[in-house]
């Protein structure tokens, strides 16, 4: 299947990629020709396959429902926000959102 | 001793544990081998002032008779890996500047069994690419050249002309232990990243199992399908690394709770009696005759070491690289959502918040990126999620199958690891799919979840290096490493790369 600008255009903002004008043609041809090279996927049966998301065939694990400080736990906001390009106190800082 | 970077992993271990050198002189040695190929431009960071100081530790617990299984081993880390108070930036702009606060569980794995960090090693950008020219930090450049090929060299302006690539995603994995730069290297495989680079540059490459190894604290790419392990100079020396970085980590839900075996302690057992499968359907079409002959050595080696060789069809195999063109690009497009200029990394301001997303994400990702998140978006998008990403998900099913029950009834697979030897750079970056055929016999192992290794085998006509892979059943590194160790001495390769660059 082949896509045009115009889908490419709404692809790219539903992906927040800006893409300049002169950039949207060459890549509906090389995502074009990608999809175009994949479709040779329509030559094979799945009737009744189950789709598979995942080789590990466990059930996710469940942790105990306690507070922790460390690892993955919370409490150190000062980590959180140490790589953000523009913080106040313990907030990340973005233009306004609402009017 | 004259020359300690020339030692293999395990013989540094052992002279370390023996007191013959010390961890601080190992790792100078190594960071004067660095600073000569810069070149080669392997490195994003160099980390040398930490080394130091943890060669030291290392050299006071050996003092005291004390010290883990990597002791004092200088080695590389893929800058994927996120390290605590050092740069990681996946090779991309939009991670530029970022120093995690935490430390990834494999890298955390090597420094507790007492390993030094040199520095953080050059990738694909988000580690999607085939020949390390996707990273914004430039493409590195492989330390193997052409027989007499006086057309790779250092230039007026210290700079490479010419240049083989080391394969990718692990690029700078592959060129630093080819080299020489340390002693191994942490690498990650979501279609072939640590197999492919292993194979061009004439090192050993291995992807455990799916679930065996932590992805926690390393940066995500296609998270069903990403998988870290070890590339390093032997057999012995990858099996001594994945130890080290394998294991259960709660922090990864995808990370299995089975004890790690000791794989080192395997290699001598030889594969008499396994039952090993030939795949002929991975003989495609335009491969290199050199290649085609080293597999019938690898099988013949097999035979000699008294394993039962057979044929074996896995029809779907042409189909896997398409699937991994709809599952990988969707999973990332999912994943790299998370750079937004908002929680770290690159901001490009904007008094519109989307607009701020929209030109933070643009300057921030490089073409390959773009383009396999515009993929991801669009096959996950309303009106065309079942056509593609519900009908790969289907075929990837298949696939797994297939592969299961081929295992079912050997107890490995042998194919070629890579379909050329290293190629120039340049010479497939304006051809997306030229680029993604690469992976064409690593990728299904991705999908099944299954481990799978390159070895070093051989030398084409120009004298670059080609490896040979094994696949294993999941779980099963053991039999896959026997397997390996059997290759490894049958092949003897002992070629090393002229060291043109210094």
């Amino acid at each position: 299947m082949s896509i045009d600008k115009e889908t490419v255009r709404k692809v790219a903002n539903l992906a927040r990629i800006e893409l300049p004008e002169d950039r949207l043609e060459p890549m509906a041809r090389e995502i074009s020709g990608i999809l175009g090279w994949i479709e040779q996927l329509d030559e094979v049966d799945v009737t009744g396959v189950e789709a598979m998301a995942s080789t590990v065939e466990v059930g996710l694990p469940m942790r105990d429902d306690v507070l922790t400080t460390d690892g993955t736990g919370g409490g150190r906001p000062e980590e959180i926000v140490a790589n953000a390009p523009k913080t106040e106190e313990h907030f990340f800082v973005v233009p306004k959102v609402v009017e | 001793m004259t020359d300690i970077t020339s030692l293999s992993l395990a013989e540094l271990r052992d002279a370390l544990k023996d007191k013959k050198l010390s961890s601080r002189e190992a790792t100078e040695a190594y960071l004067k081998n660095i600073e000569a190929a810069k070149p080669l431009n392997a490195f994003n960071t160099v980390t040398a002032e930490r080394a130091l100081e943890m060669a030291d530790a290392s050299d006071a617990r050996l003092a005291k008779g004390e010290g883990g299984a990597l002791e004092g081993v200088p080695l590389g880390i893929k800058d994927l890996f996120c390290t605590k108070g050092v740069e990681t930036t996946a090779s991309s702009n939009i991670l530029r500047g970022f120093k995690p606060t935490y430390e990834s569980t494999v890298s955390g794995n090597l420094f507790a069994d007492g390993a030094v960090m040199l520095g953080k090693l050059n990738l694909d950008e988000f580690a999607m690419g085939s020949s390390n020219e996707t990273s914004a930090m430039g493409p590195v450049i492989n330390p193997w050249r052409r027989s007499g090929d006086n057309a790779t060299r250092i230039g007026e302006d210290g700079k490479v002309v010419g240049g083989l690539t080391p394969g990718g995603s692990s690029g700078g994995s592959s060129t630093a232990v080819s080299a020489h730069l340390c002693a191994a290297a942490t690498a990650t495989d979501t279609g072939g990243s640590i197999r492919q680079p292993a194979s061009l540059t004439g090192t050993v490459g291995v992807k455990p199992t799916y679930g065996r190894c932590s992805r926690w604290g390393v940066v995500a790419f296609a998270s069903s399908l990403d998988q870290a392990g070890p590339i390093a100079r032997t057999v012995r020396d990858s099996a001594i690394m994945l130890k080290s970085m394998a294991g259960h980590d709660p922090k990864d839900s995808t990370s299995i709770n089975v004890p790690v075996p000791d794989y080192e302690a395997v290699l001598g057992q030889g594969v008499k009696g396994l039952k090993i499968g030939v795949p002929k359907e991975y003989r495609i079409d335009g491969m290199p005759s050199e290649i085609d002959e080293l597999w019938q050595k690898g099988i013949d080696w097999l035979k000699d070491a008294g394993a039962e060789v057979k044929e074996v069809s896995l029809p779907l195999t042409k189909y896997a690289l398409p699937v991994y063109y709809i599952v990988a690009p969707a999973e990332a497009s999912s994943n790299l959502a998370r750079y937004d200029g908002v929680k770290y990394g690159l901001r490009v301001d904007d008094s519109n918040i989307h607009r701020m997303y929209a030109k933070t994400r643009a300057a921030g990702f490089g073409e390959e990126v773009q383009r396999r998140i515009l993929i991801g978006t669009y096959v996950l998008s309303a009106g065309y999620y079942d056509a593609y990403y519900l009908k790969a998900q289907k075929v990837r099913k298949k696939i797994f199958d297939e592969m299961m029950l081929a295992l079912n009834d050997v107890d490995l697979l042998l194919t070629p690891s890579a379909p050329s030897s290293a190629f120039a750079l340049g010479e497939k970056s304006d051809d997306p799919i030229a680029m993604y055929l690469n992976d064409v016999f690593t990728v299904t192992t991705n999908l099944a979840g299954l481990p799978g290794a390159s070895v070093p085998a051989g030398l084409d006509a120009n004298g670059l290096p080609l490896g040979l892979q094994l696949i294993g059943r999941p779980f099963d590194e053991e039999t896959m490493f026997r397997g390996m160790a059997v290759l490894e001495d049958a092949a003897g390769f002992t070629a090393q790369p002229d060291h043109w660059w210094s």
